[in-house]
């Protein structure tokens, strides 16, 4: 009978189901299957006899891992640059979004906003071009500029620099997201009430009296849980620009764990060991995303959420 | 109300102008002047002093970047790829959204739990290459469209603006014997547009961008490359070979450096993007402030 009344639901709603069910297969297939071969990691895995003729050799891959000093280096890289650039491009956000909001000039404003979201649609590959011909030793024009004021007088090659690697990282990457950030810190700004800035004026506040007084704690609760929820996705940051910007020489400081776990599988054919890598980024993102958004909700700003 | 102009505020204003001038500035020149190199023959830039504005105008760059079958290849697949996939990815985000804001259906509460779980849940890139490797799709086009169709992120931002029409267009559509094929297409998606454009937008952007599974996937066939891959890889022959060596290009007896020839791939890639967003503007901001609230 129940069987019976699911038919005739499913028949009444068979186009609802022609949409949806091509469509979970494919995420079943490219979300959920990979997570199937993380069963990978506790075998003996050869590609060649696949998960199903592997030998289970239990933990053996993750204390391998533990004892890895240069899983230890590429841990690090990934945190210090994950939070470099979140730090960063946090306090550039909210700087940025004040000063525009500021501006009484509308065209004027409009106008840096969308030069500003410029190189957030341009792809990683355009910005480490540009980042590379910008940065050149032969002719590249912050060598020029730098050589015409007199700081140095040899021309410096920056990319080949490996100290300097989270540095030049963290200005390109808050170079690019620094306006596309503001959006958010916008719609906040405008939101507020105009009455706040108008008692303020009665009272003979400045301008730096109002934005300091007015305008940046009306910013503090969403940058409060927008910081908090990004620290948990922190580990995921991506890997696209430490390939692009990095190279042989920088290594051992702009090499993430997705690029380390690649290495390891392509280059040495140590699979298992590659799935090691990346079960630990998702296990531990997971728990740091669920932490932080507890943690978020519990501190009184949930109401944003 | 009635505003005082201090001193102190007119300071304040004019250093607040002109911070946000160098901005602009900042962003906007190395773009500038990879247009100038772009423009500029290439032997010439090799002296270098090319900043804003080329020094020895020429199209050969471009000539010898046209006529070269790889890159022109490339390039075409690259226009394909984003047209395939925007018009793919922008009705399967539609069809999921929409059922899954239609609150009578079966599945709804199931679906949208798996949906959710993928926003979380990444199986890491290993695990997804072995996947698709077995699938057979390394060495294959569809590599580029199937594993991205379905975006949990895209799919939540267009419910949640399906959520908010009002809600007695639905149930009018069903009394008047609308199926649901033709309450999505007639009523729905012909009101949604502003979500539309900010989410085909972001689809085209990220099919636009993509190399990295051009490279991971389909580099053994020159075939499939597509225009940021051939990029990618002038950029990393660069920075193995430092100096500016001239070389000839295969196709052509034209002479152009390699940077030249980056700087001309550069301005090609970046330039369809900004003929396109800064037209959706309004739209994306107000997509992209209502998928943070919700989140």
């Amino acid at each position: 009978m129940v069987y019976k009344q699911w038919l005739a639901r499913a028949r009444e709603q068979h186009q609802l189901l022609i949409m949806t069910i091509p469509l979970v297969i494919l995420a079943v297939v490219f979300h959920y299957l990979p997570l199937w071969g993380w069963i990978m990691a506790f075998q003996d895995f050869k590609i060649a006899r696949g998960i199903s003729g592997s030998t289970f050799i239990g933990l053996e891959k993750f204390q391998m891992l533990f004892q890895d000093e240069k899983f230890y280096n590429v841990l690090r890289n990934t945190l210090v640059m994950g939070v470099l650039t979140l730090i960063s491009g946090f306090v550039g956000a909210i700087s940025l979004a004040i000063l525009l909001n500021e501006v009484r000039f509308s065209l004027f404003k409009r106008t840096i906003q969308t030069i500003t979201y410029i190189p957030h649609f341009v792809s990683w590959v355009v910005i480490a071009n540009i980042v590379s011909i910008l940065l050149s030793p032969d002719g590249g024009a912050l060598n020029i500029l730098l050589m015409k004021i007199g700081v140095i007088s040899e021309p410096i090659y920056f990319m080949a620099k490996d100290t300097w690697f989270w540095f030049i990282h963290t200005v390109v990457s808050f170079w690019k997201e620094l306006g596309w950030n503001t959006i958010i810190y916008l719609a906040v700004l405008t939101g507020i009430n105009p009455e706040l800035y108008e008692a303020a004026d009665v009272d003979g506040a400045g301008r730096f009296h109002k934005m300091w007084h007015i305008s940046v704690p009306s910013l503090m609760p969403t940058a409060f849980i927008l910081l908090t929820l990004s620290l948990g996705w922190i580990i995921q940051s991506g890997y696209e620009s430490q390939f692009l910007l990095g190279n042989s020489i920088t290594i051992d400081y702009s090499e993430v764990l997705d690029l380390y776990a690649m290495r390891y599988s392509f280059q040495i054919g140590d699979y298992a060991y590659g799935t090691a890598i990346s079960i630990f980024k998702s296990v531990v993102s997971i728990l740091m995303v669920f932490s932080v958004t507890y943690i978020a909700k519990k501190s009184g700003y949930g109401r944003i959420l | 109300m009635k505003r005082r102009l201090t001193l102190s505020d007119a300071l304040f204003s004019s250093c607040n102008y002109l911070v946000l001038l160098l901005l602009g500035a900042a962003t906007l020149y190395p773009f500038m002047n990879l247009l100038a190199l772009s423009f500029n023959d290439s032997l010439d830039s090799i002296k270098g002093g090319i900043y804003l504005l080329p020094r020895v105008w020429t199209l050969d760059n471009y000539a010898v970047m046209l006529s070269n079958d790889q890159l022109l290849g490339s390039t075409i697949r690259s226009v394909v790829r984003t047209v395939l996939g925007t018009s793919l990815g922008i009705m399967a985000t539609a069809f999921f959204a929409f059922a899954l804001s239609c609150k009578e259906f079966m599945f709804r509460k199931s679906f949208n739990t798996l949906l959710v779980v993928t926003l979380y849940v990444n199986g890491g890139l290993i695990p997804i290459y072995l996947v698709i490797k077995n699938l057979h799709l390394t060495n294959n086009y569809l590599v580029y469209l199937l594993p991205l169709l379905v975006n949990g992120f895209y799919i939540i931002i267009m419910r949640s603006y399906f959520d908010q029409l009002p809600a007695g267009i639905m149930e009018s559509a069903k009394i008047d014997g609308a199926s649901y094929f033709q309450t999505l297409f007639r009523i729905v998606l012909p009101i949604s547009l502003p979500v539309l454009a900010t989410i085909a937008l972001f689809i085209s952007v990220m099919h636009w961008n993509s190399w990295f599974d051009n490279y991971l996937y389909n580099s053994r066939d020159k075939n499939l490359s597509l225009l940021q891959y051939e990029l990618m890889k002038v950029l990393l022959d660069s920075s193995t070979q430092t100096s500016g060596q001239t070389r000839v290009d295969e196709n052509t007896t034209n002479l152009v450096t390699p940077q030249s020839l980056r700087a001309t791939m550069t301005i090609i890639v970046t330039v369809p993007i900004l003929l396109v967003y800064p037209f959706l503007q309004k739209y994306f901001i107000k997509g992209m402030t209502i998928g943070a609230m919700k989140e």
